[in-house]
């Protein structure tokens, strides 16, 4: 039932401007839209909160069915719950209440702030200052491929508190977009994705209470990397909802395509292309679901699982993306077709949250024992 | 105030091919358990209408009721995400093959049980859409009907209901209890929000059959059907073609006129 509602209102109000979305780089307002007046915005909020409660499941089959249609507006929910994910796992109460409430009424977006340019996949080398003063902390800063930076209202930054001690001396913060000194930078040019908008977010002597910061002194980069166990499992959903996508368009395609005399769909070659792409993907939502059931679990093995759906759904989603543009010859590279914008858009599940290179390194060091 | 809204349970054009192979069964009813079936939209906007009627009041009880077959618990299952608070499903073997008569009898029987104040529905079906139902169910239960309503108002002990006729707008109140039938010009349903599909698993559904109902079983059903379908044949799907004709300039000039007049440029 959550699936088929997903997948009626995604076809319905996010379908038809996906591709608009993507030719003008512009923010997918009607996904947003239509996603709050259906409580789908950011379903992982508790229930005491005013939140929807969902579990990570559910919140997975949410962002794969927005996803099947648009990956620009799936970064909404998935985005939403990253952000607001350190909150939920680390924050006070009062802290929770605070910025957790209006996100589950719609009124406001999160964003998840930890990479920088001289800091990417080495996350633990970032220079972003939090100085205490008095009562307060100042920030100084810059945050890159800050996703939905903008249009959220909030935002939770990670920032040095003691560089003596490396990753145990950085902390998490609720920033939020109103705050004096808080700026953001020119939107990147993507590849894909280009719905979502992506920039840099610059902290200049941005003076926040100490309240808001999440959990305790030196607990904010243990928070971050808790947090992407979590929310790789909702990358993976989001690259088996592109994927998805394109083999949907693609088995259709097929079977009204005519060439010598048939549908190209009777040629065995075509047939094994498509049992080979339904066959990954349906090995990585396993996969995906599994990790799932880990994360709303808390299992201990959820760091490899997480990281190895994430990892194998990106990479076969890029698979099943390029084989369904093969599908579809000459259209398939047009613009005029969504498949080659859901090659584009799959490229970007490989690469954020962690590049399939570090999914490897995590898995690596928590193999299943 | 309680509200019951009727429904049915509906093959769903969007995802079969309808009118081809495996739509029909060997005795010419349509074979709901092979295809992919939904709530029939326009009941959709009737429970749409419900829902509003309850915004609007503190003492609103939804109540759906639809005839059908086993699966029909998905379509209830549905309407209950959409905000109705509880659903009765009238499940009988017997029941295979009801015309619109022996329909608005047990669907009548099952208003009556529950009790009423308004019943709505939508005009017609998406698959038989014959739109009798409505007003032979007002009948049986000695009710005033007003049909395909545009716009619906509910006072304290009379329903209003606007109808557009094409030539005139009719404002008709009736007296309630009362059954009205909805258009789709009356709002779009919303989709259900999260929280009330998983709440929707908490309803009470209730099954009955025809002796919950104390219908005799010969007296509804294929058997006693007043119409017969003798065979069913597909309709080719006829598009008008335009052919335009005459010397390059003058028919493309013509041919721009006509995308624009229909508006497709």
């Amino acid at each position: 039932m959550l699936r088929d509602t997903v997948r009626a209102l995604a076809e319905a109000k996010i379908a038809p401007f996906a591709a608009e979305v993507d030719e003008q780089g512009r923010f997918p307002q009607e996904a947003l839209d239509a996603l709050t007046a259906a409580d789908l915005h950011a379903v992982h909020i508790p229930e005491q909160y005013g939140g929807a409660g969902a579990d990570a499941l559910a919140t997975v089959i949410v962002i794969e069915e927005v996803a099947r249609v648009c990956a620009s507006s799936s970064l909404i929910p998935a985005v939403n719950k990253l952000g607001s994910l350190p909150l939920v796992l680390s924050a006070s109460e009062d802290l929770k209440k605070q910025y957790l409430s209006p996100v589950a009424r719609g009124e406001a977006m999160f964003s998840y702030c930890l990479s920088e340019p001289e800091a990417g996949s080495d996350a633990a080398s970032m220079k972003t200052r939090a100085v205490r003063d008095g009562d307060d902390y100042v920030l100084n800063g810059v945050k890159r491929w800050i996703t939905n930076a903008g249009v959220s209202d909030y935002y939770t930054v990670m920032a040095v508190t003691d560089p003596e001690k490396r990753s145990k001396g950085i902390s998490a913060f609720v920033v939020e977009k109103s705050d004096e000194g808080v700026s953001f930078g020119a939107p990147e040019k993507k590849l894909g994705i280009k719905g979502s908008p992506t920039r840099e977010v610059y902290l200049d002597n941005v003076r926040i209470p100490a309240s808001r910061m999440i959990g305790d002194e030196g607990t904010g980069f243990a928070t971050a990397m808790a947090t992407l166990d979590h929310t790789r499992v909702t990358i993976a959903a989001q690259a088996l909802g592109i994927a998805q996508g394109a083999l949907d368009y693609a088995k259709g395609y097929v079977q009204e395509r005519k060439q010598f005399g048939k549908a190209i769909a009777d040629f065995q070659g075509i047939q094994f292309m498509l049992a080979d792409m339904a066959m990954k993907l349906e090995a990585a939502r396993a996969l995906t679901y599994q990790a799932a059931a880990k994360s709303e679990r808390g299992d201990n093995d959820l760091t490899f699982f997480g990281a190895a759906a994430k990892c194998y759904a990106s990479d076969v989603a890029m698979e099943v993306t390029i084989d369904a543009i093969q599908l579809l010859g000459g259209y398939g590279y047009t613009r005029d077709y969504p498949v080659e914008r859901m090659m584009r858009d799959a490229k970007i599940t490989q690469i954020y949250e962690g590049t399939n290179q570090v999914q490897r390194i995590v898995m690596a060091r928590n193999l299943p024992k | 105030m309680k509200l019951v809204v009727l429904v049915k349970h509906v093959p769903d054009e969007a995802a079969d091919r309808l009118f081809t192979a495996g739509v029909f069964a060997a005795d010419l009813t349509v074979d709901r358990d092979g295809l992919s079936c939904r709530l029939s939209e326009p009941d959709e906007y009737a429970v749409e209408q419900a829902m509003r009627i309850a915004r609007r009041r503190m003492d609103v009880q939804i109540c759906v009721v639809t005839m059908g077959p086993a699966g029909a618990v998905r379509t209830l299952a549905r309407a209950l995400a959409l905000g109705a608070d509880e659903a009765v499903h009238v499940l009988d073997d017997a029941l295979h093959g009801s015309d619109a008569q022996a329909t608005s009898r047990v669907l009548a029987a099952a208003v009556e049980r529950l009790g009423f104040d308004l019943v709505l529905c939508g005009t017609a079906s998406t698959d038989s859409g014959m739109s009798v139902v409505p007003a032979m169910v007002a009948e049986r239960l000695g009710v005033p009907a007003a049909c395909e309503a545009d716009t619906v108002w509910v006072g304290e002990d009379e329903v209003m209901v606007r109808r557009d006729e094409g030539t005139a707008v009719v404002d008709v109140a009736v007296g309630m209890p009362a059954v009205v039938s909805v258009t789709d010009r009356i709002g779009e349903p919303r989709y259900p929000a999260f929280r009330s599909i998983v709440e929707a698993r908490q309803k009470t559904l209730r099954t009955w059959s025809l002796k919950d109902l104390r219908i005799p079983a010969a007296e509804v059903g294929l058997g006693a059907s007043a119409t017969v379908v003798r065979s069913v044949t597909p309709c080719a799907e006829q598009r008008p073609a335009l052919l335009v004709e005459g010397e390059a300039r003058g028919a493309a000039a013509r041919l721009a006129a006509y995308l624009t007049e229909h508006q497709l440029i």
